[in-house]
């Protein structure tokens, strides 16, 4: 492991140890606050492993966030089971349906797969819309003794929470920087820069692009399953919000850097920084946000990092490797 | 003449409605170097996506070491033994020269082409090894480019517009690998414009135009005067 593999180890290793003492030091809104920022940090690595890695567009994430919810309401209201439970089921769903989707979508290239996406994330929401005993259009709540399991105390409730936002957050982060320096690591990147090369060397994108699909969404059910454990309550606008769980997904990593591991740290911090100074001011709020992202992408198309890579030559989370096998 | 390593028969191939190849016969003898030159928009890329399956042909069209591979996809050709040298290079740029190399080999076959021995084909690639490879001029890209096939262990290597963009001095350092590579046991297809370099370096030659072979024969069979008479069409 090289030295730099190391120093970015140790930072993030007490950066995680720091935010897992959050409910030590911090109060309970800002606990809230650091979670949501957790969860979108997640997302957002998700996302641009998908589309700033595989080229794989979609614009239709919110179907397996939503599907984490709903997998929420599924096991505990109808399998009876704790609420804990519905995160691997999440995984499993959400990844099935993924898989099922991949049939259909992968048939479609660039525009038609990003509003193919779309399409297949909207005909979920109705068919959950359309579920009388999970609320039909209107949703429903967790039950309260279903909500008592997870801890006894609604404090304990929060820091549980807190902590596997927490670990979902830091755990994509390093997973996902894992992948980009592991072997078939290499062929994403290879994939990221030139497809065509990347079949002429023997990458098998299909393969790649089918698991990273699969894998990202089956994620993203598991982050969909702890944000609605953290809202108690369920709709399918809420669930699917293509607003929510897409288009500001879209916005941190475009504004960050596409393509870039530390693109979506950059754009996480950048949009709740702008959401916390700005969203009292409604309207004024929506639109710096458009304006800072139409300046970005004029005058950098690698987002805000790819500026200070091309600037400095900073590399946060290094992801050049050196030949093991001679 | 032994069995060819590879060829083509009664190839036709195109984009969509656009049939740009007309039954193309072609075969490669093992251990040797043949000449595919023609016009721009003659076709001669498009017969080597048409080889490797980039684009759609039929099963027997293409046969690779006695055995059709028609129907194969782009990505097992590497593993098969047959490696392509792209036209514009197309490195991976956000990788290092080592890396670009490694991935190739990890899709290839094993043999004695190592990372190594592409460095000593191209001193110049050694001190290089940890730069991403966009920081690399024109002449040490390709380099890099034919290394990458190389890494694969082919048995046949497709060279497109190799001399693409490159200054003339630069073009010579980049083909006097060739003999090199040759005499290691590869056979290659060459695309070049310099119809004189491709007389003189390739065994046999072929001229398409307009998506037909015009010309085909040995290189010493033919002057300079004939080549560029069906270079040209007339």
């Amino acid at each position: 492991m090289s030295k730099s593999v190391i120093r970015v180890s140790l930072l993030l290793a007490v950066v995680t140890l720091i935010l897992a003492l959050a409910p030590l030091w911090a109060g309970r809104s800002d606990l809230r606050l650091i979670g949501e920022i957790m969860a979108y940090l997640a997302l957002a690595v998700l996302w641009n492993l998908l589309a700033g890695y595989a080229g794989l567009m979609s614009v239709g994430q919110q179907a397996f966030v939503g599907l984490g919810g709903y997998m929420l309401m599924i096991s505990t209201v109808m399998l009876g089971l704790p609420p804990l439970a519905a995160l691997p089921l999440a995984f499993v769903l959400a990844g099935l349906v993924a898989a099922g989707f991949a049939r259909l979508l992968f048939r479609l290239e660039g525009a038609y797969f990003a509003i193919g996406t779309w399409v297949a994330a909207e005909s979920v929401a109705l068919v959950f819309a359309g579920i009388p005993a999970l609320g039909g259009g209107a949703g429903m709540s967790l039950p309260t003794d279903a909500v008592r399991s997870i801890a006894a105390s609604r404090e304990m409730r929060e820091f549980v929470i807190y902590w596997l936002m927490l670990g979902l957050g830091i755990g994509t982060l390093v997973g996902a920087w894992t992948l980009i320096r592991s072997k078939p690591g290499l062929a994403l990147m290879a994939l990221r820069d030139n497809p065509v090369a990347a079949v002429s060397v023997g990458v098998n994108i299909q393969r790649i692009r089918f698991w990273t699909y699969v894998l990202v969404a089956a994620i993203t059910g598991v982050i969909g399953a702890i944000i609605f454990l953290q809202k108690l309550r369920v709709s399918p606008q809420a669930a699917f919000s293509l607003q929510d769980w897409t288009v500001a997904v879209i916005f941190i990593v475009v504004i960050g850097g596409i393509g870039r591991i530390e693109g979506a740290i950059v754009g996480t911090a950048v949009y709740f920084l702008l959401r916390e100074i700005l969203g009292d001011y409604g309207v004024t709020y929506l639109i710096v946000l458009g304006v800072v992202a139409i300046l970005v992408v004029s005058f950098s198309s690698g987002g805000i990092w790819g500026l200070i890579e091309r600037r400095f030559g900073w590399s946060l989370m290094p992801t050049a490797r050196r030949m093991t096998d001679r | 003449m032994s069995d060819p390593i590879l060829s083509v028969h009664g190839l036709n191939a195109g984009y969509g409605d656009f049939q740009a190849l007309f039954g193309i016969d072609l075969a490669l003898a093992e251990g040797s170097l043949l000449g595919l030159v023609g016009a721009n928009g003659a076709g001669k890329s498009t017969l080597f996506k048409a080889i490797l399956g980039l684009l759609p042909r039929g099963r027997e069209a293409v046969t690779f070491a006695g055995q059709p591979i028609g129907h194969l996809r782009p990505e097992a050709m590497l593993r098969l033994g047959l490696a392509l040298v792209p036209e514009g290079r197309r490195l991976f740029r956000s990788l290092s020269v080592e890396e670009n190399l490694q991935l190739a080999a990890q899709g290839g076959r094993r043999g004695d082409w190592t990372v190594e021995r592409v460095f000593d084909l191209f001193p110049a690639l050694r001190e290089k090894r940890h730069s991403p490879s966009q920081s690399l001029s024109g002449g040490q890209q390709q380099m890099v480019s034919i290394g990458r096939a190389l890494v694969a262990n082919p048995r046949v290597i497709l060279f497109d517009e190799v001399s693409l963009g490159l200054a003339p001095i630069i073009v010579n350092d980049v083909y006097a690998a060739l003999p090199a590579i040759l005499q290691s046991g590869i056979s290659a297809i060459v695309v070049e414009q310099d119809i004189e370099r491709v007389r003189r370096m390739a065994d046999t030659l072929v001229c398409l135009n307009e998506g037909r072979v015009v010309l085909a024969g040995p290189s010493a069979d033919f002057t300079k005067a004939q080549i560029t008479h069906a270079y040209f069409g007339g």
